[in-house]
C-alpha cells in the first residue's frame, strides 16, 4: 500500500464517511437566516443539499445550523460531516476564510501542509490536494456552504 | 499504400488467440508497457479510450511528413495524394462495416454522428432539402423511440430534437437485470413512430441487444432505424446491410485510432436526399448571394477542412484489426468478459450489472461495491496501477433505474490478458477490507 493511498484515506475520513455527522436536512432555529444550496459534482454523481441558518445578535453572526443531506464518496461524504463539526457555533465570516483557507489548501497540489491549529480535523484532507481529480469531492460541501450563506444574507 | 501496414509483431494466426498472442500484441502498444503508481499498468478503460499500436501513430505521422495538404482542392501533388489517402481511408472503414464509400461520412465522433442526423431530420423539418427530405420531417404526433439503456449521446440529441419538432419522445423501458423490455417494445414502437434508436451494444451492462428484433418492429411501421455502434464495431464483425440499419454511429478513439474522428453510417439513398447539418466551404456545388446547390453525400456532411490524419489513422487501425480477425477478438474479450463476471460473482458485497456469468457479453463488466463509492474503489484500484471508468459512464438513467448513482467499469480490449483480469480480481477483493466495510 502506498503511503500517497494512506495520506489520501486517512482513517479520520473513513470514519466521518461513516458517521456523516449533520446528515439530514433539520429546520433552522425560528428567526434565524437560512440558506439553502444543492451542488452536483457531474463526473460521478456526487450531490449535496446543504442548509446552513445564521443568528444574529448584537451585531454578531453566527452559524446556529447546519446541516446536510447528500450521496457519494467517503471524501465528499467525510468533509461535509467535517465540515458541519468545524462550523457550528462559528462566526460567519470566520468560517468563509476557513472555507478559503481549505480551498488554498486543497488547490495546492500536494505543496500546502494543512495546519491542524487553524482546520482542525479537515486538515486531515491534505493528502486529497495530491489528487487534483478528487479535490472537487472534498470541496463539494464548502462550496455548498459558501453559496448557502450568500443565500442567507 | 500508407495505410496499410501490418506490423512485424503480428503474425496472422487462425486459431483462437491466446495470452501467448495477447503479449505480441502487446509489443504494438508503447503506452502499455510502462509502471503506474509503482505497479504494472493494468488498463481496463479501453470502453471508454483505447491506445493506439504503434502502426497507427506511425500512419498520422507519415501522412504529416510526407502528404500533407488541404483535400479536395488545388491540383499539385501533394493535395492530389493527401485527397487519395484520406479517401482511401473513407473506402477501408466503409468496406470494414460493409458500407460503400459513399455511406460513410466522417465527424469528430459518435457523438457528433448522431447530433448529424438529428439536425438533418431538424432541417428538413423546417423545409430544408425539398421535396426528396420530406421523409424526414417530424411534426407534432410523431413520435422518436429511443431505450432506457443509452449512453447519453444516444439520448440527448433525440431529446432535443423532439423539443424542437414537437414530436414525442418515448423509450423502452428495461428490466431490473438491465435487459431490454422486449415485450414492451411493441406497444412504445407504434404507427407514429419514425425513429428507432438505441444500442447495439451497452457500454454499462455489457450486453448485445437484439438489433434483428427491433429492427423489425420498426419496418412494421416505416421507422428509421440509428444504431450507437460505439461499443460494437470496436469490438465484434459489424456488417451494417446485413443488420439492415438505417444509420449507425461509431468513434475511432474507441477503436485503436486517435481521438477526433469517428463516423455515420447512413444508406446512400438516405444520406442523398438529406439536408446537411453543417455547411461552409467543400460540400457545396454552385453558390450564388442568395442560394447554394450541395454536393451528394458523403461531402455533402464534410463542410470545412476534415481531419485527415485521424481518418488515415482511423484506417491503419481498422487494417490492424482486420489483420487481427474481429471474430477472434470477439471471442477472446468475450472469454476476458466471463472471466470478469465470474470472478466479480466471488467476492462479497458485489453486484454485477448486466447479464449473468455464461449469458452473452461483451469484454466489460460494470458492478457495484457495497458500502464503497466507485470513486473510492476506482482510486484504490489506480494505486495499484489499474485504469477502470467510475462514476454513471454517461448513463445516468440507466444508473437510476438500477437504483444506483455511480458503479466502476473493467473494460478489455484485444490487448488485455488473463492476468490483467486476474490483477483487477484480486484487487478488487482488498477494497471492502481497505474501507473498513463488512
Amino acid at each position: 500500500m502506498s503511503s500517497d493511498l494512506e495520506q489520501l484515506y486517512q482513517q479520520i475520513i473513513l470514519e466521518h464517511s461513516k458517521l456523516r455527522h449533520g446528515a439530514g436536512l433539520v429546520e433552522a432555529p425560528e428567526g434565524d437566516k437560512v440558506g439553502e444550496s444543492h451542488m452536483l459534482n457531474p463526473t460521478c454523481g456526487d450531490e449535496i443539499t446543504l442548509r446552513a441558518a445564521v443568528h444574529q445578535s448584537q451585531g454578531a453572526q453566527t452559524l446556529s445550523s447546519i446541516s446536510w443531506d447528500g450521496q457519494g464518496c467517503s471524501i465528499s461524504m467525510a468533509s461535509a460531516s467535517v465540515l458541519h463539526d468545524l462550523g457550528l457555533n462559528l462566526d460567519r465570516d470566520e468560517l468563509l476564510k476557513l472555507v478559503d483557507e481549505f480551498r488554498t489548501v486543497m488547490r495546492s497540489r500536494g505543496t500546502i501542509e494543512a495546519d491542524e491549529e487553524i482546520l482542525g480535523d479537515a486538515a486531515a484532507f491534505s493528502g486529497v490536494s495530491k489528487y487534483p481529480a478528487r479535490v472537487k469531492c472534498a470541496m463539494l460541501a464548502w462550496v455548498a456552504l459558501e453559496e448557502a450563506l450568500l443565500a442567507a444574507n | 499504400m500508407p495505410v496499410v501496414s501490418t506490423p512485424a509483431t503480428l503474425k496472422p494466426s487462425t486459431g483462437p488467440i491466446d495470452n501467448a498472442e495477447v503479449l505480441r500484441i502487446r509489443n504494438d502498444f508503447p503506452i502499455l508497457d510502462q509502471k503506474v503508481n509503482g505497479n504494472p499498468l493494468v488498463y481496463l478503460d479501453s470502453g471508454a479510450t483505447s491506445q493506439n499500436p504503434q502502426c497507427v501513430l506511425e500512419a498520422e505521422q507519415e501522412y504529416y511528413e510526407q502528404r500533407n495538404a488541404a483535400v479536395h482542392r488545388g491540383a499539385h501533388t501533394l493535395a492530389v495524394e493527401a485527397t487519395d489517402a484520406y479517401e482511401l481511408a473513407r473506402e477501408i472503414v466503409a468496406s470494414f462495416i460493409g458500407a460503400r464509400f459513399n455511406e460513410l461520412v466522417w465527424t469528430s465522433n459518435a457523438t457528433e454522428a448522431i447530433n448529424l442526423i438529428t439536425y438533418a431530420f431538424s432541417n428538413a423539418s423546417v423545409g430544408r432539402g425539398g421535396e426528396e427530405a420530406e421523409r424526414f420531417v417530424l411534426r407534432p404526433g410523431d413520435e422518436i423511440v429511443v431505450t432506457e439503456m443509452e449512453h447519453h449521446a444516444n439520448l440527448i440529441p433525440w431529446q432535443e430534437l423532439a423539443f424542437r419538432t414537437g414530436a414525442t419522445f418515448r423509450y423502452i423501458p428495461v428490466n431490473d437485470d438491465g435487459s431490454l423490455q422486449l415485450e414492451h417494445a411493441n406497444t412504445v414502437i407504434g404507427p407514429q413512430t419514425k425513429i428507432v434508436a438505441f444500442t447495439h451494444a451497452s457500454n454499462v451492462l455489457g450486453s448485445i441487444n437484439p438489433v434483428e428484433t427491433l429492427v423489425q418492429m420498426a419496418r412494421e411501421v416505416g421507422a428509421y432505424v440509428v444504431l450507437d455502434a460505439c461499443q460494437s464495431v470496436p469490438h465484434l464483425p459489424v456488417d451494417v446491410k446485413a443488420l439492415d440499419v438505417d444509420f449507425a454511429a461509431f468513434s475511432g478513439h474507441k477503436m485503436l485510432a486517435p481521438t477526433g474522428i469517428g463516423a455515420l453510417y447512413g444508406k446512400a439513398e438516405l444520406l442523398n436526399a438529406m439536408p446537411p447539418f453543417l455547411t461552409g466551404g467543400s460540400m457545396i456545388t454552385t453558390v450564388t448571394m442568395e442560394h447554394a446547390a450541395y454536393l451528394p453525400s458523403p461531402t455533402r456532411f464534410e463542410a470545412g477542412t476534415q481531419r485527415i490524419s485521424q481518418a488515415v489513422a482511423l484506417a491503419a487501425a481498422v487494417n490492424y484489426l482486420k489483420e487481427t480477425g474481429m471474430e477472434r477478438i470477439h471471442a477472446w474479450e468475450q472469454h476476458l468478459g466471463q472471466r470478469l463476471v465470474e470472478g466479480l460473482g466471488q467476492i462479497d458485497g458485489i453486484r454485477v450489472l448486466g447479464p449473468r456469468a455464461g449469458e452473452e457479453r461483451i469484454g466489460l463488466a460494470s458492478f457495484d461495491v457495497d458500502g464503497v463509492h466507485a470513486h473510492d474503489v476506482g482510486q484504490f484500484l489506480d494505486d495499484k496501477g489499474i485504469a477502470v471508468r467510475v462514476g454513471h459512464h454517461c448513463a445516468q438513467p440507466l444508473h437510476r433505474r438500477l437504483g444506483l448513482v455511480a458503479t466502476t467499469r473493467a473494460s478489455t480490449y484485444l490487448y488485455n490478458t488473463t492476468d490483467d483480469v486476474d490483477a483487477f480480481l484480486e484487487a478488487v477483493a482488498q477494497v471492502r477490507p481497505f474501507f473498513g466495510v463488512k
